[in-house]
């Protein structure tokens, strides 16, 4: 059948067809389909710079904000090798798998070469940035850990992706209880690492306040701060730097 | 997996801890019989639609998963929430149809409870978590099976605690609705406590 | 007090006291506890549902003359799951955080039984402005339970609101030991009990009547 000859009354026509028409039928479905895909797409398309833009600026946002709060200049990328603590020229992208006795922050394998941030003020060490990452509850949490010039003391923690408990787990994202890592040591003289998330109020330089119904958010956080510290993690490169400062 | 499994029917309880088919699981949990049947379509439907819809998200929509067909460049992610939601309702229509077809037994104590489900949020929810906490396939199978029986096992629940209770004198305005809302809660505490089970 | 006005925001004001969707029909609280761990997180969360279930009453009812029955629930699937993801990407990109403490709860809001049900009992049969102010009550009805259980789980829970602090913690120096178990599931099952009961005591018309026999069978059918 025809709907009339100019597009005007071939729409008049096509929306006078009863309901039941087939054609009006399968007219409206691919009307409404190309509408809401349109709508869609268009937003999603011109939106997402600013999604891309949103993801990557968190990532390092949280960093920037670490050393924004810590009023310092602009940080450093440097290539390490986890292994022996050098810095390295390239990364080979190979990963060692960590033994399960070993794995404090669950993560599984470890990549060989990392990059961390160093930022120097008047040609001295200010502030070493490692990320960290590891298991929370039950979601992977990735962060970073500011340290200060002597490294054994935090300037600061944040975490910028996690999985967490909407409102119980997420507040180790909330900056009143990352305020409270600011300036706890992490080892003693022997160089033992004693820092650690406690169930309630932490007492002393090396313990930190748990999160009432995130204990094993908190477990966690201590674990993988424990791991990236530790002789698997960035130890071997902390020990080069403090060679370095005392040479 | 067996810490996923026994997470996603007890601590991560789709109803209990995440509130997802609610108006489902309040409307039909007055008879235990009824209930059952739901349950069980529950089940069945949930570990069918969320490795279908990993699959759907592995190889077409997530970043760079064109990359068989040469465009690694796409992200269609933005479009998991209708994929998904067709996925179901084609998944409800053509288990109704197999049912009906070849098992009419199975279809006449399911089948009511079928087209209930496709717009039930906890089918949909099970299938976004999945996507959000980036499970491969054979976990998705996993948590789609644990999710829908932790779902029966809380409707269960609640239908058998409502049968008596509606046999008890109770304040007027906390009749039905008000008394369900504070058994939910009570059970979703219950729930809960499961959190720290650990094997192996 | 009269809350059933005259003027033409009746369908407003109704669904918030009166015909509340989620105390009266058990509609949609799907979505909506999970997030009411904050009162933040609550009105972003109702703003997104508000404007999802107006606009999709008022999308539907302007071309409800020409949708065919046999594909209508498919088309105002299409439509609501269409408007859901604008909604999301336009959190995505403009309230980041709150994204991502929302979750997957946005995309939610397509299963919402409010939307679907409005669009079907209201929208499908009443003229374009109508359907808006009845979408807009529906949603202000549902943002009504969010924002009052949100407010009391951040108030007890956290000791603030929005963020700030209104009871001085312990930790502080304040009086106030946070409610731990207010940060959990259960609290919004036992706050919303509460409401109900208290919504029900004022209204005694909307408490259910006695059990009977059929109605198990009623609501399997429904």
């Amino acid at each position: 059948m025809s709907l009339g000859a100019n597009p005007l009354s071939w729409w008049r026509n096509f929306l006078s067809l009863p309901n039941t028409h087939p054609i009006k039928t399968i007219g409206v479905a691919l009307l409404v389909a190309l509408v809401c895909s349109l709508a869609v797409s268009y937003t999603a398309v011109t939106l997402k710079p600013l999604r891309e833009a949103n993801r990557l600026k968190e990532s390092a946002a949280s960093m920037f904000k670490l050393v924004e709060t810590l009023a310092l200049g602009f940080p450093k990328p440097r290539l390490i090798t986890l292994a022996d603590g050098h810095y390295a020229d390239r990364d080979p992208g190979t990963r060692a798998v960590l033994a399960t006795e070993r794995d404090l922050a669950q993560i599984g394998e470890r990549e060989d070469v990392a990059t961390v941030y160093e930022l120097y003020e008047d040609g001295a060490l200010a502030l070493v940035i490692l990320p960290v990452r590891g298991t929370g509850y039950k979601s992977t949490l990735k962060g970073y850990l500011a340290l200060k010039a002597d490294l054994n003391t935090v300037a600061a923690l944040t975490f910028h992706e996690h999985d967490e408990t909407p409102g119980i787990g997420t507040r180790i994202l909330e900056d009143a209880w990352t305020a409270l890592w600011r300036g706890k040591r992490i080892a003693d003289a022997d160089g033992v690492i004693w820092l650690e998330v406690v169930k309630g109020e932490g007492r002393g330089v090396f313990e930190v306040d748990g999160i009432s119904g995130a204990t094993r958010t908190g477990g966690g956080v201590s674990r993988l701060v424990r791991f990236w510290l530790g002789p698997d993690g960035y130890g071997p490169y902390l020990k080069q730097l403090k060679r370095q400062g005392s040479s | 997996m067996t810490e996923l499994f026994l997470r996603s029917i007890f601590s991560d309880n789709l109803a209990l801890a995440y509130f997802l088919g609610m108006c489902t699981f309040l409307a039909v949990s007055r008879r235990f019989e009824v209930a059952f049947g739901l349950g069980l379509a529950m089940i069945v439907v949930e570990t069918i639609t969320v490795p279908i819809n990993n699959l759907i998200y592995r190889w077409l929509l997530r970043d760079g998963a064109l990359a068989w067909a040469g465009r690694s460049d796409l992200d269609l992610s933005f479009l998991m929430l209708i994929a998904a939601i067709g996925v179901i309702a084609a998944t409800v229509q053509i288990l109704e149809m197999v049912l009906d077809r070849f098992f009419p037994r199975l279809y006449r104590a399911l089948g009511i409870f079928l087209p209930l489900i496709t717009v039930n949020c906890a089918i949909f929810g099970a299938s976004l978590f999945m996507v959000e906490r980036r499970y491969d396939f054979a976990e998705s199978v996993v948590y789609g099976f644990g999710s829908g029986l932790g779902w029966a096992l809380a409707i269960w629940a609640l239908a058998a605690l409502r049968e008596r209770i509606d046999e008890s004198r109770v304040p007027k305005g906390l009749r039905g609705l008000g008394l369900a809302f504070t058994l939910t809660g009570f059970m979703s505490m219950g729930f809960a406590v499961f959190g720290g089970l650990k094997f192996g | 007090m009269n809350w059933r006005l005259k003027s033409g925001f009746k369908p407003v004001i109704e669904p918030i006291l009166v015909n509340n969707p989620v105390t009266l029909q058990v509609l949609g609280i799907c979505s909506a506890l999970a997030v009411t761990t904050s009162l933040a997180t609550s009105l972003v969360m109702s703003a997104a549902l508000i404007c999802v279930l107006t606009l999709s009453n008022g999308i539907i009812s302007v071309i409800r003359e020409h949708i065919p029955k046999s594909i209508r629930l498919i088309v105002q699937i299409t439509i609501i799951a269409s408007l859901v993801i604008v909604v999301d990407q336009l959190l995505q990109a403009y309230l980041f955080d709150m994204s991502k403490r929302l979750s997957v709860f946005v995309g939610l809001i397509v299963t919402n039984c409010i939307v679907l049900g409005r669009a079907e009992a209201f929208a499908m049969k009443n003229a374009p402005g109508a359907s808006l102010l009845d979408g807009l009550g529906n949603g202000l009805g549902y943002a009504f339970i969010l924002v009052t259980i949100g407010a009391v789980r951040e108030l007890l829970g956290n000791g603030t609101l929005l963020g700030a602090s209104v009871f001085v913690r312990a930790d502080d120096g304040g009086w106030f030991t946070p409610l731990g178990l207010l940060a959990l599931p259960p609290s919004a099952f036992f706050l919303l009990g509460l409401l109900v009961w208290a919504v029900r005591t004022i209204r005694p018309e909307q408490v259910e009547p006695v059990l009977t026999e059929n109605d198990g069978n009623e609501a399997a059918r429904r």
